[in-house]
């Protein structure tokens, strides 16, 4: 049984600037198995991002359908945590206000349960001794962090994760890649994680579903073979790198078509006479 | 906790020197001092000139100046009359209901307009002209609507602070961080939960700052609309003694506005600073 099913979805959005239609993503189909992390890379503006929108229920979508558990997605859902690339703590709320704060709105714990389980993440994410602070007064990966524990403590069926460690140091990212593991393999949720960055996609994932330039589709699905746990010395192994070879070629064959121009002809035909013709009177003044 | 805290990032910390009686008191010595050299000065210039005769005039009259002393002795025999007291009460009274219907007026209304788009470019045309005129230019008109006796007061006040406080907290809902509204709203978060763990806490210290520009902008209120109406309040006093020649006395009603103006800015302050505990230190 597949826990998240994405059948045929496209997305389109009017850009009222250049009155044109934009396709984000185009009959995309993925599906994830219950406890799976699969991880959804692809070059900047493939629309992955909306794809996870979708699925949290934060953008409609007209064609196609998603499911969990076999019930469509038609808006935000206790059965669904986000973790987003900028944290979206409140700086109002000390550490612990923030990770009660996703239980709190979703109402399905009564007051005792929630203080338990709010002690329990923050133990689980290790945010021992910060839990009267502020998220000002925590670092960058300490945030996520919280991101996290909140997501996770709302007890989810599906955890979406949107590039959480993007704005994160290198090194903080990759400590923070190791630790999410660790948390996954206690938690065993089934997640979708979006990125950009490839490495970090084949060492979290069960498997890599890459999403081609836009209009977004889903190009290849790679299986990623090496058993748990997974060291950081992973990335290093020669079967490791050569699988980041393979995706790493395959979007950058997506990126030249961007770079080239090629996109869906649309780019042209505005490009040229609409230009001209504005800049041409322009020039004369 | 606090050395848990330290402990847990593995920095080691001197522990903080007790910082020295000056030190800690350091603005209230200075002040205090300052405060109390420039009351000498100015009691000693009365007391000096009030004696010195220029063609058996006094220097300094009574009627053109005065001294702390005399304010002071005006002091105890306004209170003595029970006239003080009266009027406090009355031109307290004024602030207290025409600021506190302000400030729930303002804040209502201003998270309303901050949320909706539409009903704020309805109103911004009005709310800018209103903001930009002097209240107290609608004075005589309001007399006019309002007739005499307190209801014109306490009209005049609440106008004169519900604008800063509305502007603030419109600008407070305004600027809310879009990122908590979508992880809001991605937990599910009705528009009520929206409005009471966002919107409102949100924008608290955009409502304080607009607070303290209220209190400064209702006290103003107070005494010019109990000058123009006349009959009772503090401003009364001030005027009334202005046209008596009662120069202590109109010392003593400013030095009572400015007392009110600080104690009520400082909690006022003091409001804020609680309320901001979680921005970072700068």
């Amino acid at each position: 049984m597949q826990k998240l099913d994405i059948q045929n979805v496209s997305k389109r959005y009017w850009l009222e600037r250049e009155s044109r239609e934009v396709v984000a993503c185009l009959d995309v189909t993925l599906s994830v198995a219950d406890g799976e992390f699969v991880a959804l890379v692809g070059p900047s503006g493939c629309g992955k991002t909306s794809l996870l929108n979708i699925v949290a229920g934060l953008l409609p979508y007209e064609d196609g359908n998603v499911a969990i558990d076999g019930v469509k997605v038609v808006g935000p859902g206790v059965d669904r945590a986000v973790v987003f690339q900028h944290s979206g703590l409140l700086p109002w709320r000390t550490i612990t206000g923030n990770i009660r704060y996703g239980m709190e709105l979703h109402g399905r714990f009564p007051k005792p349960e929630i203080e338990k389980r709010t002690a329990m993440f923050i133990d689980m994410v290790g945010l021992n001794g910060f839990e009267r602070a502020y998220p000002s007064e925590i670092s960058g990966g300490m945030q996520q962090r919280v991101n996290l524990a909140r997501a996770l403590a709302s007890d989810p069926k599906v955890l979406l994760m949107d590039e959480p460690f993007a704005a994160l140091d290198a090194q903080t990212r990759e400590f923070m890649q190791a630790e999410l593991l660790k948390i996954w393999q206690q938690a065993r949720k089934t997640v979708l994680f979006i990125t950009h960055q490839i490495n970090e996609a084949v060492y979290l994932a069960d498997r890599v579903a890459v999403m081609s330039s836009r209009p977004g589709r889903i190009k290849e699905i790679f299986h990623i073979p090496f058993e748990r746990p997974r060291t950081l010395g992973l990335k290093r192994d020669p079967r490791f790198l050569e699988i980041e070879d393979r995706v790493w070629k395959l979007i950058e064959e997506e990126s030249e078509f961007i770079l080239t121009g090629n996109e869906s002809g649309s780019g042209d035909s505005t490009a040229t006479p609409a230009g001209a013709g504005v800049s041409g009177p322009r020039m004369g003044n | 906790m606090k050395t848990e805290t330290l402990a847990a990032t593995g920095i080691e910390v001197k522990p903080k020197r007790r910082r020295s009686f000056y030190r800690e008191y350091e603005a209230l010595i200075l002040g205090g001092s300052a405060v109390l050299i420039v009351l000498i000065a100015w009691e000693t210039i009365w007391q000096y000139g009030r004696g010195y005769r220029l063609d058996s005039e006094p220097m300094i009259s009574a009627l053109f100046f005065t001294g702390p002393s005399a304010v002071w002795q005006a002091f105890l025999n306004t209170w003595a009359s029970g006239q003080l007291q009266s009027d406090l009460l009355h031109s307290g009274g004024n602030f207290a209901i025409g600021f506190s219907s302000a400030l729930l007026a303002g804040v209502v209304l201003g998270i309303v307009i901050g949320w909706y788009r539409t009903i704020r470019l309805l109103l911004d045309p009005f709310l800018n002209a209103f903001y930009a005129t002097p209240r107290i230019a609608l004075v005589p008109l309001i007399i006019i609507i309002f007739g005499i006796g307190r209801l014109p007061a306490i009209v005049i006040v609440f106008l004169s602070a519900f604008f800063p406080i509305l502007i603030n907290t419109i600008v407070g809902v305004k600027t809310i961080d879009d990122d908590l509204l979508k992880a809001a709203r991605a937990f599910c978060a009705s528009d009520r939960q929206i409005f009471t763990t966002v919107a409102l806490p949100g924008s608290v210290p955009f409502i304080l700052t607009g607070v303290r520009q209220g209190v400064a902008h209702g006290l103003i209120g107070v005494v010019v609309s109990e000058m123009f109406v006349g009959g009772e309040g503090i401003g009364f006093m001030i005027a009334y003694s202005g046209q008596t020649f009662a120069t202590e006395r109109i010392f003593l009603g400013v030095v009572i506005m400015a007392g009110s103006g600080i104690l009520l800015t400082m909690a006022a302050e003091k409001l804020q600073a609680h309320y901001s505990r979680w921005r970072p230190q700068r």
